[in-house]
């Protein structure tokens, strides 16, 4: 079983970014869990998500402590909280952050990869919304789930968003899995 | 090794279970749906609300202005005879409380959704079980929800139960890791859910029609009000065998198996030394990790109201050592589940019966605990003891 722990703060979508992991690999024939743990509801607090990916039916509803994969959608979280907890040495890292940043702290696996996400969302939205970025850089580090099918639950989540703004995400993963 | 076997259903979709409720309850057809949103429980009227402005939902849907104004609004909707829903959580079923047993006293079939949540102060909106209880003696019908499927399902029975004994049924789904989760489901269509729920049609002299006129809920002498407790005491004893015959037709109609019989549900150990007992979503957590236990059964309580006080009896006849692991404590005496299941099985006095107290205010219920409480489980040391 997959098990994908996002971390990320109220407002940057951490939420939705594990219902489109669900809803993606759900659309592949897997099995599929998200759900959310918000600390406080307030925008900036930190808050996780959680994602399941498995060929099994998914019964366990207990948080993730042991995570295959770590997404970090602000790379300020890794100096003020410990995040990394549960993470092993086979752990996949997926971090906004530039290509050439610098971690101040160890992390356990060698498998980091950054995503200029806040750069690409800047460009697209004008707003430092990330979560479907950075999915994008999920997608093609993992390989969890194929591009495609994260258009879809893209197109399948915001269909009452409207055209624009699913032509927009739908450009930022792109952008953010080609990098 | 014995293993539990999870039932591979084909789902539809991939759903909020705050969605998969919602459209649940438009497929069930309700007439009049009133509300008053409270976290965790918003999703799903929001939805219902959603439903009913795009044109999609046949119901008129009265927005009010507190819990207990939507309680008094379903109240005299299902008094016409209409068939009524709505859904609240923690502090809003709190408020509701004194209009929810003028409802069973008038036997008033309503259906209710409780998204469950901790109880003030201190604030806290995450999931227990302490709203549910609050509400244990008002006369309502109480079932609780394992997973999206569950929850479906467990509207379409409640609704079903609630009609035919004329008695209020209240459905509960754990805050946020039901009501928020996303996990694969199918919802029943319309037509399917008619053909084993059909339209509802009181019998003439039960509800207020002009041509036909009566007084629901008037004054009782003290004879006259009696025997009415009485009744309703016996109705829910009668609803024990309803709900088991209606479950059966229920996995019929929808084409579904699993272990349980709408009251209780077993899985694990052929013939277990420990049987661990919860209600709701836990009950998924608590599967998982017997997967690694040979010894150990699950008896999840599905019907909490009527109490499947027998099938209790029957299910743990033979085993050494009960936990009860819930999500709410009553002060001053130990978890009510607890309490009841002791009361159920107090003619096997040999039987080592704990309780634990987890989760309360919604905090995790890690795999690790369930394994720390089946170790503890053969000492007979202290009874109730909360493990966090």
């Amino acid at each position: 079983m997959e098990q994908i722990r996002i971390h990320g703060r109220g407002g940057q979508g951490v939420v939705t970014a594990a219902e489109l992991i669900a809803i993606a690999a759900f659309n592949e024939g897997k099995y599929a869990q998200a759900f959310p743990n918000f600390g406080v509801e307030r925008t900036g607090a930190p808050i996780q998500s959680y994602a399941r990916i498995s060929k099994e039916p998914i019964i366990t509803r207990e948080q993730i402590y042991n995570p295959t994969v770590l997404i970090i959608q602000d790379v300020t979280l890794l100096d003020t909280e410990d995040i990394t907890t549960g993470a092993s040495k086979n752990t996949i890292f997926i971090i906004n952050a530039p290509k050439n940043y610098t971690l101040r702290t160890k992390l356990p696996s060698k498998k980091v990869f950054f995503c200029a996400a806040t750069e690409i969302a800047l460009e697209i939205f004008g707003k430092n919304i990330v979560n479907t970025v950075i999915l994008g850089a999920f997608a093609k580090h993992s390989e969890l789930l194929s591009l495609e099918s994260l258009k879809i639950a893209i197109q399948e989540k915001f269909k009452d968003k409207g055209a624009s703004i699913i032509e927009k995400n739908i450009k930022a993963i792109e952008q953010a899995y080609n990098d | 090794m014995k293993k539990i076997k999870i039932q591979k259903r084909v789902k539809d979709h991939i759903l909020e279970g705050s969605r998969a409720i919602a459209l649940t309850i438009n497929n069930i057809n309700p007439d009049v749906i009133s509300a008053y949103p409270i976290t965790p429980q918003t999703h799903i009227v929001e939805d219902l609300a959603k439903f009913k402005a795009e044109g999609t939902a046949n119901y008129e849907y009265v927005r009010a202005e507190s819990e207990f104004a939507a309680a008094s609004i379903i109240l005299g909707a299902c008094a016409t005879g209409s068939r009524v829903y709505s859904a609240t959580s923690s502090q809003g079923l709190l408020l509701m409380i004194e209009v929810l047993y003028n409802i069973s006293g008038m036997r008033l079939p309503i259906v209710m959704t409780c998204a469950n949540r901790a109880v003030s102060a201190p604030i806290n909106i995450w999931n227990d079980h302490s709203d549910a209880m609050a509400v244990r003696d008002s006369g309502w019908l109480q079932f609780f929800s394992e997973d999206h499927q569950e929850a479906v399902y467990q509207h379409i029975l409640a609704f079903k139960i609630a009609e035919k004994m004329q008695l209020p049924a209240l459905v509960n789904v754990d805050g946020f890791i039901l009501t928020h989760s996303y996990e694969p489901v199918s919802i029943p269509s319309k037509s399917l859910i008619s053909k084993y729920l059909p339209a509802y049609k009181p019998e003439s002299g039960t509800y207020l029609d002009p041509k036909n006129p009566i007084t629901l809920g008037g004054f009782f002498s003290s004879d006259a009000y009696f025997k009415t407790r009485e009744d309703i005491f016996q109705d829910f004893n009668l609803s024990l065998e309803e709900i088991k015959k209606e479950y059966l037709k229920l996995k019929k109609v929808f084409n579904f198996k699993d272990n349980g019989n709408g009251l209780v549900e077993y899985s694990g150990a052929k013939k277990p030394k420990t049987i661990l007992i919860t209600m709701g979503s836990l009950a998924g957590t608590i599967k998982e990790t017997l997967k690694d236990y040979r010894d150990i059964g699950l008896l999840k309580i599905t019907t909490f109201r009527p109490f499947p006080a027998e099938e209790i009896l029957k299910a743990t006849k033979s085993c050494k050592n009960i936990a009860v692991i819930e999500k709410a404590i009553s002060p001053g005496s130990g978890g009510p589940l607890y309490n009841e299941v002791k009361a159920a099985i107090f003619e096997n006095e040999k039987i080592n019966i704990k309780n634990y107290i987890v989760g309360l205010g919604g905090k995790d219920i890690s795999q690790k605990i369930i394994q720390k409480i089946i170790k503890d489980s053969n000492n007979k040391n202290k009874k109730i003891t909360f493990v966090g």
